[in-house]
């Protein structure tokens, strides 16, 4: 049994990624500030049911993405359609001009990322269609492994390696979108030696 | 292993979640092909840019909410931090 006066010293740490994930899931800070709110309380009374040496953030995570699912996305009733027929692997740098050649004098394409201001990163990750969305999230911003994000999310692992396949490439395509729109390209500077 | 074999398992290797036989093949692929190599590298580079711009930081507010919700009494003053 966990030690429920042990809660708070454990757990807070994970807030800011938790408000984070929080933010991308309902799009909105209030909703965002209210998830994570009950995320903690639901965590707090629910301590004494977690196994002490498991993994703390996995299990808020679970929480937090429960607490979602029940509350904020009854709303909806249909999931997004989402057309990625067109959207292959590897999708900004094949339209960056990579895999064609390697060409050593290009400076690197991802210097194009860092011109996308954050907000548009964040608009183009929460336009992902919900069940990749949060599988994304898990997976690139969060670091779980497949096993684990099928433990949170409560679906087979194949079900959440095909999310994380879609959802990214519907960011690629979000994010490649906005590039283009703006003209992000990447240099080709002359070779000058060094 | 030719590219197309190496780019189904693009994203499992960047996971981490090939048998360490798969991963080798995958890596003596990427050796020998700086195109491979490059677009691996630019998925990782992608990742970090994208988890570094989605940072949020909590507002002072919602901690104290739930600092006082936890019953912690030496909560932080809903100051900016």
């Amino acid at each position: 049994m966990a030690d429920p006066a042990g809660f708070a010293e454990q757990a807070m740490p994970y807030m800011s990624a938790l408000y984070a994930a929080a933010l991308r899931m309902t799009r909105n800070p209030t909703d965002a500030e209210d998830l994570v709110q009950e995320t903690f309380l639901r965590a707090y009374r629910g301590f004494e049911g977690f196994r002490e040496g498991t993994n703390l953030k996995a299990w808020l995570y679970k929480i937090l993405t429960n607490t979602f699912i029940n509350q904020y996305r009854a709303k909806k009733r249909r999931p997004e359609q989402v057309d990625l027929d067109d959207v292959e692997d590897f999708y900004i740098f094949r339209r960056l001009g990579g895999l064609e050649a390697a060409d050593a004098t290009r400076t690197p394409e991802a210097e194009v990322l860092e011109g996308i201001p954050d907000s548009e990163v964040k608009d183009a990750l929460e336009s992902i269609p919900e069940q990749f969305r949060m599988a994304v999230i898990l997976a690139d911003v969060e670091g779980f492994s497949y096993k684990e994000i099928a433990d949170i999310l409560d679906v087979p692992i194949g079900t959440v390696m095909s999310r994380i396949h879609r959802g990214r490439r519907a960011l690629q395509k979000k994010l490649w979108d906005y590039a283009e729109r703006n003209n992000l390209r990447p240099r080709v500077e002359s070779a000058t030696g060094g | 292993m030719d590219c197309g074999q190496a780019h189904l398992r693009v994203y499992e290797y960047l996971d981490g979640e090939l048998t360490v036989w798969k991963r080798r093949a995958i890596t003596r692929h990427l050796d020998e092909c700086p195109p491979c190599a490059q677009g691996f590298t630019f998925e990782i580079e992608l990742r970090r840019v994208i988890i570094s711009k989605c940072t949020e930081d909590v507002p002072a507010d919602l901690k104290n909410r739930i600092a006082v919700a936890l019953g912690i009494t030496d909560a932080p003053a809903p100051t900016s931090d």
